[in-house]
């Protein structure tokens, strides 16, 4: 206790040698302020970066390649596959024989950039959209909102699905479904917000001194709308990862010899009654945690940038 | 209500319609016809198959034929793959399975979750709320296809209680996993739906004058706090819903239980696009369906919603 005052005590007397320094604090400085204090979210966003580490420098210690069949193991995978940091499959082999830890690494690179990308398309076109319904309001509001109505009662799992079959399985392909269907309830959350920011005075300004429509948009409102848009956007890369990994543990997403979480859980949860547990629990450990921080800093951004909870 | 009623149908009955169009000239965009194989057909052959299924119609004929067939017979037409049978034979076969299990998931889900909820909420910051929470936490990254083989794992190959897969009629033991596996998920999002707006409810005024008067916990929270507790849930009903149709598709492949998500990833893999079509068609029908109920019920039970 004396420790910590003395600590504050130092910390004053330091504030008021170099007074001059002090700024204004922000409202991102309050929220990185507030987004470090919530321990789940801050663990989060360290075990999401090891993760992303390991992904991309991993594969400079694997001993085997994601597509290398390791002979000796294939058809016994079960009695010799295990995971072995002798013969360099550190997290095993999978039922072909070939090194899981290549192919985790590989489907975490994939399963992370649809998720990404993914969640990166929604929220340009979600906020876009939404913030030019919003502000430009009547009858275009009202149409584009039906739009959205429109699409939304589309099962839009079965859509992707039946792009994927028509135009080919590939990981554009599945880029585009994604892009197609997810951007929705982006468009929906943005528009609200723009709906009560465009009647706020600084709007105002900018209108009387004649700056365009466009501008007014880019410029003003989608600033303004940034806050909530980080916090839709983390919680859109999970649901990015989920979609991504019910289509490929169906198998019919990401093909091989590429291959994602979804496609490993699919082949793992084949093998368990062959006594193979790794080949399903190690994918799942990554998928798991990650979706578990991508959840945490979602709630952890919103708490920390919504003001209504101070 | 009614014009509201039948402002939603207005809604309703174009994107049903815009859903079967779309996919019609989605499957016909598509690179090669249903008859196209590694073996080429002799042409004459391939003109007698087409002619029977109306393929060489132009275009618009036979969009609209199939729109005729779908809106005014339920009719989706033949099957590409299996000569005989038609796609109403095949969703026929199915559906009943998926909407078994699905209804029974929905149930378990539905009763589960507010239960949960109502009951993290009354007992805040108790270990049973952390227990709720926990479980509606660690549901979200739990979805169908990963609990489904946790759960074979767990019941079929270490304890060997429940066989691993299989329908046998519907038995329960048959009906036990695909429910869990199902519910699980939207179980914990009810949960957390029914939590917060339970918490909001206990906090408002009129709670705290049936408190103030004396009444009995239970009644102050079975009779007024309940119902406007239960409201935000019911907008969740309807994609709850569409979630567990579409988590049949795992459900039927991982399980083999044989409904029509079975139907829809073969139609996928063997590009049978008439099943696929014919599949995607009826569950978007019934997601607007289902939505169009979920919202009605919503007007109709919260007062202050006025159309």
């Amino acid at each position: 206790m004396i420790v910590a005052n003395r600590d504050k005590i130092q910390k004053l007397a330091e504030n008021l040698a170099d007074m001059d320094d002090i700024k204004g604090r922000s409202l991102w400085t309050d929220a990185r302020k507030r987004f470090l204090k919530n321990k789940a979210a801050t663990a989060s966003v360290v075990a999401l970066l090891l993760i992303v580490l390991i992904s991309f420098i991993g594969p400079f210690f694997a001993v085997w390649t994601n597509q290398q069949i390791d002979w000796d193991i294939l058809g016994s995978a079960a009695e010799l596959g295990a995971p072995n940091f002798v013969n360099g499959h550190y997290f095993g082999v999978d039922d072909s024989g070939r090194d899981l830890f290549s192919r985790v690494l590989q489907g975490t690179r994939i399963s992370l950039m649809v998720g990404v990308i993914g969640a990166g398309i929604a929220v340009i076109v979600g906020t876009l959209y939404g913030a030019t319904a919003g502000y430009v309001g009547g009858r275009t509001d009202q149409i584009m909102m039906r739009i959205v109505d429109i699409l939304m009662s589309i099962p839009y799992m079965f859509v992707i699905i039946l792009l994927l079959v028509v135009f080919g399985k590939s990981i554009s392909m599945l880029f585009v479904g994604i892009g197609l269907l997810s951007w929705l309830d982006m468009s929906r959350i943005v528009r609200g917000q723009t709906l009560s920011l465009k009647n706020k005075e600084f709007v105002e300004a900018a209108q009387a001194t004649g700056v365009s429509d466009f501008k007014i948009i880019t410029r003003h409102i989608i600033p303004n709308l940034l806050g909530i848009v980080a916090v839709y956007a983390t919680l859109l890369v999970p649901a990015m990862i989920l979609t991504e990994s019910f289509i490929s543990f169906l198998g019919l997403g990401v093909q091989e010899p590429q291959t994602s979480w979804g496609a490993l859980i699919n082949q793992g949860a084949g093998t368990i009654q062959y006594g193979t547990e790794w080949q399903l629990l190690i994918p799942l450990m990554f998928f798991v945690v990650t979706l578990f921080s991508f959840f945490f800093i979602g709630d952890g951004l919103r708490d920390a940038l919504d003001p209504k909870d101070r | 209500m009614f014009n509201y009623t039948l402002k939603r149908l207005a809604i309703a009955v174009p994107t049903l319609l815009l859903l079967v169009i779309l996919s019609f000239l989605l499957m016909h965009s598509a690179p090669g016809g249903p008859f196209t194989s590694e073996r080429p057909l002799p042409a004459q052959v391939l003109a007698n198959i087409q002619a029977k299924y109306g393929l060489d119609d132009p275009l618009w004929k036979q969009l609209a034929n199939y729109v005729w067939g779908v809106v005014v017979h339920f009719d989706f037409g033949p099957s590409f793959q299996y000569k005989d049978q038609s796609v109403n034979d095949i969703i026929a076969h199915g559906f009943p399975v998926t909407l078994t299990y699905g209804s029974i998931a929905f149930l378990v889900a539905v009763v589960f979750g507010t239960s949960l909820g109502v009951v993290a909420a009354i007992y805040k910051n108790s270990f049973i709320d952390y227990f709720a929470v926990g479980i509606t936490i660690g549901a979200q990254v739990l979805p169908n296809f990963v609990m489904a083989p946790l759960l074979v794992w767990l019941f079929t190959l270490t304890l060997g209680w429940l066989p691993g897969g299989g329908w046998n009629g519907g038995q329960w033991q048959y009906l036990i996993m695909p429910v869990i596996a199902l519910s699980t998920s939207y179980m914990a999002s009810i949960a957390r739906i029914t939590r917060s707006s339970m918490l909001e409810v206990l906090n408002t005024n009129y709670i705290r004058t049936a408190q103030a008067k004396g009444l009995p916990a239970r009644t102050i929270i079975l009779r007024h706090a309940l119902k406007p507790a239960l409201l935000p849930m019911i907008s969740y009903l309807g994609p709850a819903f569409v979630g567990m149709i579409t988590g049949s598709v795992v459900i039927d492949m991982y399980f083999s239980t044989g409904g029509i998500g079975v139907a829809f990833v073969n139609s996928a893999l063997n590009r049978d696009y008439a099943v696929m079509m014919g599949v995607t068609i009826l569950v978007g029908a019934l997601t607007i369906i289902f939505s169009l109920l979920a919202d009605l019920l919503y007007a109709w039970v919260d007062p202050k919603i006025r159309y």
